[in-house]
């Protein structure tokens, strides 16, 4: 119909890629989610949509019987290469309570989540680190260093976002490409660890 | 952003995917990697298929994409273009990818292959 005015501007896979792996890319609102995205990404991010249905959340107002609501929730990812048969997605999924059930959705099948904190709002992480908990995916945590955030000892945040020992704790740039690659290292390096939180 | 083509469908989902919302078997993760069977879309039973799951096939004609950058690019969500890639996986138009099974981890030689690409960025 009307795509074929479109393809120049798809990027295709490689005919060889053959294996795809997924990383979560998640923190609150406005810490940088899309912009690591964009730095690791060989193409600009894309941006789509889920369904997400909340069963009972709210109840009729004549018959008082639950209906199911239907949200949509959007979100960017981007596409590595990693060699000519594999290929890395990095999803940057919203941390925000109210996409909290977009969550088991878009988290199946990743291999850990990239949680992105920012000093001047620690607390706000904590739901996505409870959340992520619960549903049992391995996560590393990333300082996003913003221009004019405190700087704290990585000690005092682990703290205060009440970390693992072994849980990696980093300093990002996400804006630069070798920063945010480095952060997802060390992630994966973490992935590769045999835990009996991960075995 | 590169979706040029992807213009909004003007029908409800439901009937895009035939008033299903489900797809029949898992067959798609979001990032499973779909690809045309070149025997079977040069036939004329192409012109058969409703125009959304044309689309798809006129999408993948020129190279392989994921489930999720299918749905970015069609501007679909994602829910809806897995049910249309399952209907195109019977009728045999498209193969794809193995999905990870939810429970498993992803392969610790992937990871290393992971590992080594992100050293070599």
């Amino acid at each position: 119909m009307d795509s074929a005015t479109s393809d120049a501007a798809v990027a295709y896979l490689a005919p060889t890629v053959q294996q795809s792996v997924k990383i979560i890319i998640t923190g609150h609102f406005a810490v940088g989610k899309t912009t690591m995205v964009a730095a690791l990404s060989e193409y600009e991010p894309l941006h789509t949509e889920e369904a997400l249905s909340q069963a009972g959340e709210t109840v009729d107002d004549l018959t008082w019987t639950p209906r199911k609501t239907t949200t949509t929730v959007a979100y960017d990812f981007g596409r590595l290469t990693i060699d000519p048969r594999l290929v890395l997605y990095l999803f940057g999924t919203p941390g925000q309570d109210r996409f909290s059930g977009l969550w088991e959705d878009l988290t199946r099948g990743a291999a850990g989540a990239m949680v992105l904190v920012d000093t001047r709002r620690l607390a706000e992480s904590f739901p996505i680190l409870d959340r992520l908990e619960e549903l049992g995916l391995p996560y590393a945590v990333a300082v996003n260093s913003f221009d004019g955030a405190p700087r704290h000892e990585p000690d005092e945040i682990r703290r205060s976002l009440v970390l693992p020992d072994r849980t990696p704790l980093v300093q990002c740039d996400v804006r630069h490409r070798r920063s945010a690659a480095d952060a997802v290292i060390a992630l994966v390096e973490y992935l590769l660890v045999p835990s009996p939180e991960h075995p | 952003m590169s979706t040029g083509g992807g213009r909004r469908p003007l029908v409800r989902l439901h009937v895009i995917t035939g008033g299903r919302g489900v797809p029949r078997h898992d067959v798609f993760d979001d990032i499973s990697i779909v690809r045309l069977r070149e025997d079977r879309v040069r036939r004329d039973d192409v012109v058969l298929l409703g125009p959304e799951p044309r689309r798809v096939i006129d999408l993948c004609r020129f190279g392989g994409l994921s489930v999720v950058e299918i749905a970015a690019h069609l501007r679909l969500p994602i829910a809806a273009v897995k049910v249309l890639l399952c209907d195109l996986f019977d009728s045999g138009h498209i193969k794809a990818t193995e999905q990870i099974s939810p429970d498993a981890r992803v392969s610790p030689d992937l990871l290393e292959r992971v590992l080594n690409g992100l050293r070599n960025l």
